[in-house]
């Protein structure tokens, strides 16, 4: 990291051994200056922008902005460097072996469109099986369903245990020789649980299977290692991240990568065009046909600086605290169910309350200033499964504190005298 | 701040609880469904015509208690009125939630638009509006007699 771009962020506090105070840090955000009464608990849906963020972007656009990879003149050079910087550092956050294997796509739904449409046309066969797991969001689902109806390959779908977690034994069963690929998210959106993918990859990997793992919940909370895990493909974006919206990484293995076909044709991506035959560019350009989201980039950078300056385990430590301080006061409340996330539940609190629907529940908190998630989270499968039509979820983010708790649960309270 | 009782009116919060006209109807002549993607409510609408008017109306599903409140009361207003007097509520009550412009309604109706009165505070929720429409659209959907769930999206 280079240190003339670093944020300054207020550390200092003594609550937390090694942490930051989520209330200092707020000062960084300017929503909460817009609203100061706002009680945030919505981060799982989007995260809200750090200051350094918003102003990168428009620094960028004000001094360095041009078009990429094309212009002989300075100042495209100097755009394009940021440009590659940026792709160095999502490189770094993941520690990834070579900046090449970053993708930047829009986010992760299409980073999982990529893969299914690239790699999966190219490699897949009738009969071929794609394993999924229940813990899916739509975006993990949906681009598998169309690549079964298109090339006649089957989905699997692996099952969740009691406590709600993923089954390792179900899963493992349902490996075998047809197993082409393992698709996967790290930390479900729906309920939080945190899936043992390290091992998820490694049962995969016997069974000669790939691996895609869906990022978007683990990337802003998790200190993630692509090259520990040993996955093929990793995925993650940048507006749940603290990033700008319209940008988002796909990681694949460069071997991997290097032997798939384009998805999409255009400008950036090719060698030579005729109008006979064209050649095309190796990764990652291949995969970015047309003027790709420059801004976009450069703004995700900036907020994976500030991850980082912050501290990942800093972070997870403090998510992890404050999960549990939501997982004790929430089941407090008489009547509220929390969802099951199996052995780990991070940043991700999901629940039903009796008597009480999301959407009305959602709308009392909103008139307490308190921003939730309610409905089906974009994993009505998951939800049926749960024999819950909808949830309510409150998710957290580095501004948040134990007072943001216990205004949910106060909320909540009143919610229920209403509607008692 | 809004006042959240002028969304939740106790006449709302009573159907929402206690919704009439809670059931099925063995043998309807019109039935549809509705479905609000977004939150997952679902509504069945079940009429029994005789002729041009509706003799008996109910509803089955789940949903929150706007949505749930808004059937209950369509249902109740609904008994013994004409397709033609059905559609006529409904494109007033249509405008009153969604601030459309308003049509004039005939004596015995303005009556009963009197009693979807309390429902009309979802305009000030535009998440919300769709809740106190989706019994309706349902309706609309029945008295066409094409069978589709009709969503909301």
């Amino acid at each position: 990291m280079t240190t003339a771009s670093a944020p300054a962020i207020e550390c200092g506090s003594e609550r937390l051994p090694g942490g930051f105070d989520p209330r200092r840090l707020r000062r960084q955000f300017p929503i909460f200056d817009n609203n100061p009464d706002l009680v945030f608990l919505d981060s799982g849906a989007s995260a809200q922008k750090p200051a350094l963020v918003i102003d990168r972007v428009a620094d960028y656009y004000r001094t360095d902005y041009a078009n990429v990879h094309r212009g002989v003149y300075r100042l495209s050079a100097r755009s394009t460097e940021l440009f590659e910087e940026a792709r160095a550092k999502v490189q770094r956050f993941l520690n990834a072996a070579d900046p090449r294997e970053i993708v930047f796509v829009r986010g992760a739904t299409e980073a999982i469109n990529l893969v299914a449409q690239s790699w999966g046309w190219a490699f897949l066969k009738p009969g071929d099986e794609v394993v999924i797991s229940e813990l899916e969001h739509h975006s993990n689902i949906v681009p598998w369903q169309l690549l079964r109806d298109r090339l006649g390959i089957r989905l699997v779908v692996t099952p969740i245990d009691a406590t709600g977690g993923l089954d390792l034994a179900a899963f493992a069963a349902k490996l075998s020789s047809r197993t082409r690929l393992v698709a996967i998210t790290h930390i479900a959106n729906a309920t939080g649980s945190l899936v043992p993918v390290e091992t998820v990859v490694e049962l995969s990997h016997r069974a000669g299977a790939r691996v895609l793992i869906d990022g978007c919940q683990a990337a802003p909370r998790l200190a993630v290692d692509v090259q520990a895990l040993g996955c093929d493909f990793y995925t993650f974006s940048g507006h749940k991240t603290y990033g700008p919206t319209g940008i988002g990484v796909l990681w694949g293995r460069y071997d991997v990568l290097a032997a798939m076909p384009p998805w999409q044709g255009g400008g950036d991506m090719i060698v030579n065009v005729t109008f006979e035959k064209t050649d095309f560019q190796d990764p990652p350009h291949r995969f970015e046909a047309g003027t790709p989201d420059i801004s976009g980039a450069i703004g995700l950078a900036a907020a994976l600086d500030f991850i980082e300056e912050l501290g990942r385990e800093n972070i997870l430590e403090h998510e992890e605290a404050l999960t549990g301080y939501g997982v004790d006061q929430l089941s407090r409340i008489p009547g509220l169910q929390l969802l099951g996330a199996g052995q780990r539940r991070l940043g991700i609190l999901s629940f039903d309350l009796e008597g009480v629907h999301p959407h009305d529940l959602a709308t009392v908190l909103d008139q307490h200033h308190v921003a939730v998630r309610a409905g089906h989270h974009c994993a009505q499968p998951l939800l049926d499964k749960l024999g819950v039509g909808a949830t309510t979820r409150a998710s957290l983010g580095v501004y948040n504190d134990e007072r943001d708790i216990d205004a949910l649960v106060d909320a909540i309270e009143a919610a229920r005298e209403m509607f008692r | 701040m809004i006042d959240l009782r002028e969304l939740y009116q106790d006449i709302i919060l009573d159907h929402g609880r206690h919704p009439r006209n809670f059931r099925m109807i063995e043998h309807p002549t019109h039935t549809a469904k509705g479905h609000n993607p977004l939150c997952g409510d679902r509504v069945t609408v079940y009429l029994t015509m005789d002729g041009d008017r509706i003799n008996d109306v109910a509803f089955q599903g789940r949903g929150c208690a706007i949505s749930t409140a808004a059937a209950s009361l369509m249902t109740e207003v609904l008994k013994g009125k004409t397709e033609e007097q059905a559609r006529e509520l409904f494109a007033h009550f249509h405008a009153r939630v969604t601030g459309g412009a308003e049509t004039l309604l005939s004596e015995p109706l303005a009556e009963e638009m009197e009693r979807l009165e309390p429902l009309t505070g979802v305009k000030a929720y535009p998440a919300r509006v769709k809740c106190a429409t989706l019994s309706w659209h349902a309706l609309e959907a029945a008295l066409k007699g094409n069978g589709a769930t009709v969503k909301t999206e």
